[in-house]
């Protein structure tokens, strides 16, 4: 086993075990979608209108939820010191531990997304495009979301700041990732445009987010 | 191999916490640094482990790999053992081994030297202080590296574990090994030099009230 492939797999152990945020992030994606018909109402063209917009703030705000522990772990128990020494670069240190992140908390959401869409009558043939702005949209939230975990490290409570930090910067991800589901689900403007850009921000998000996060790491361990 | 440094200095917060710090460590030596509390002695183990830059000086080893950092040579045993409660005792140590590009094999030895052997399979959210230390100690005998930066290393061992340690510090040094030992009481190793931090203090805290005394040293030296 490669280093990187040692530190994915025990990041993923721990996300799926006990205290980890695998499950959390999930629950409150399905327990947010739920309770929006309810505060909404049974107009089920409203629902259908809102629904894309809905999924995805909910599912901004779960993958936000775990993410706070992301470095915070490691740098209270003093796993970062030693990650440090390995030899690995920390920018794909940081690559490792976003894509764990990513894969335990970005994936159950996109697999429970289609099911939790029925409650917003959001049908099948829209929910694969609803779906795959998801699954090509989140990787964007989680390492933008890194560059956040990253500052906020030593911080007791870092969860407010990280989300004060990283909120505004999501709004493009948001903007394009809401717009192209929309397309998928209501037309008719065309679905391409905006998943395109939705592409290109989260490959710019991919390549800017460790460098950036790695920076904050070494500032932050000083 | 030889570990040498010249005229270290060290700033945190905005204070000198030492200057002028010096040492020459050879194969198969071992250096306790002693001082009382906030004389710096786990700041120079964090400085030679590359976690704090110095604020003056030079360090460098002769005879490494030239590959590699010194803190990609060096393991450091800090306050905080590394632990996740969640997995278990063997992943633990399994997880530092591959992370460290060591075997596999030598996984299970080092946990029963540390004598974990029989709880490999225990979360680790059950061990007491102690078992987690030696947990963490069983990370250095699983993955061969020449220098070992010990904070306080038997701070949490019971006088068995302290044994234990001390045999597996003596047999490093027989290895061509070198420790740098943070420590308060005796490390157990005949032949160790020793480096105290209570004298390189270049301005003491005003109104400590420990160690040296504050009116003797306030300006004296502040750069």
């Amino acid at each position: 086993m490669t280093p990187l492939t040692a530190l994915l797999v025990r990041d993923m152990r721990i996300a799926v075990r006990v205290g980890g945020g695998a499950m959390i992030g999930v629950l409150f994606f399905v327990v947010v979608v739920t309770l929006t018909p309810f505060a909404v109402g049974p107009d089920l063209a409203l629902l259908k209108r809102i629904g894309p917009a809905i999924l995805w703030l909910a599912a901004l705000l779960a993958s936000l939820l775990a993410l706070d522990r992301l470095f915070a772990s490691d740098h209270e128990d003093g796993s970062l010191d030693l990650i440090l020494t390995g030899g690995s670069p920390l920018e794909l240190v940081i690559a490792a531990k976003g894509l764990a992140h990513w894969l335990t908390t970005a994936i159950p959401l996109i697999v429970a997304a289609p099911l939790i869409g029925l409650l917003l009558d959001i049908e099948p043939p829209a929910q694969a495009g609803l779906v795959l702005t998801l699954l090509v949209g989140t990787p964007a939230l989680t390492f933008i979301g890194a560059v956040g975990a990253a500052i906020a490290v030593t911080l007791r409570r870092g969860g407010m700041l990280l989300a004060i930090i990283v909120l505004p910067l999501t709004v493009p991800v948001l903007i394009f990732g809401v717009a192209a589901a929309n397309a998928a689900v209501a037309g008719p403007v065309p679905f391409g445009t905006p998943f395109t850009v939705l592409c290109a921000l989260t490959l710019a998000s991919l390549v800017i987010g460790p460098f950036a996060a790695a920076a904050a790491l070494r500032l932050d361990i000083e | 191999m030889r570990l040498s440094a010249v005229d270290l200095a060290c700033r945190r917060g905005g204070r000198d916490v030492f200057a002028g710090i010096g040492f020459h460590l050879a194969a198969g030596q071992a250096l306790a640094v002693t001082g009382r509390n906030g004389a710096g002695k786990s700041s120079l183990l964090r400085i030679v482990g590359g976690f704090l830059r110095p604020a003056g000086g030079r360090l460098w080893l002769e005879g490494g790999d030239p590959e590699f950092s010194i803190a990609e040579q060096a393991h450091y045993l800090g306050h905080q053992d590394a632990v996740k409660p969640s997995l278990s005792v063997a992943e633990n140590l399994h997880f530092w081994a591959a992370f460290f590009g060591a075997g596999m094999t030598k996984v299970q030895d080092a946990l029963g030297a540390v004598g974990l052997g029989g709880i490999a399979a225990l979360p680790a959210a059950y061990l007491s202080a102690g078992q987690r230390r030696r947990l963490s100690i069983a990370r250095l005998l699983a993955v061969k590296r020449p220098i070992w930066l010990l904070d306080e290393p038997a701070s949490t061992l019971d006088a068995a574990g302290r044994d234990r340690l001390t045999g597996f510090m003596q047999s490093h040094l027989a290895g061509g090994g070198l420790i740098l030992a943070a420590t308060h009481g005796a490390l157990g190793l005949g032949g160790a030099q020793e480096l105290s931090l209570d004298e390189k203090i270049p301005s003491a805290l005003p109104g400590d009230g420990l160690g040296r005394g504050s009116e003797a040293t306030v300006g004296a030296v502040t750069p």
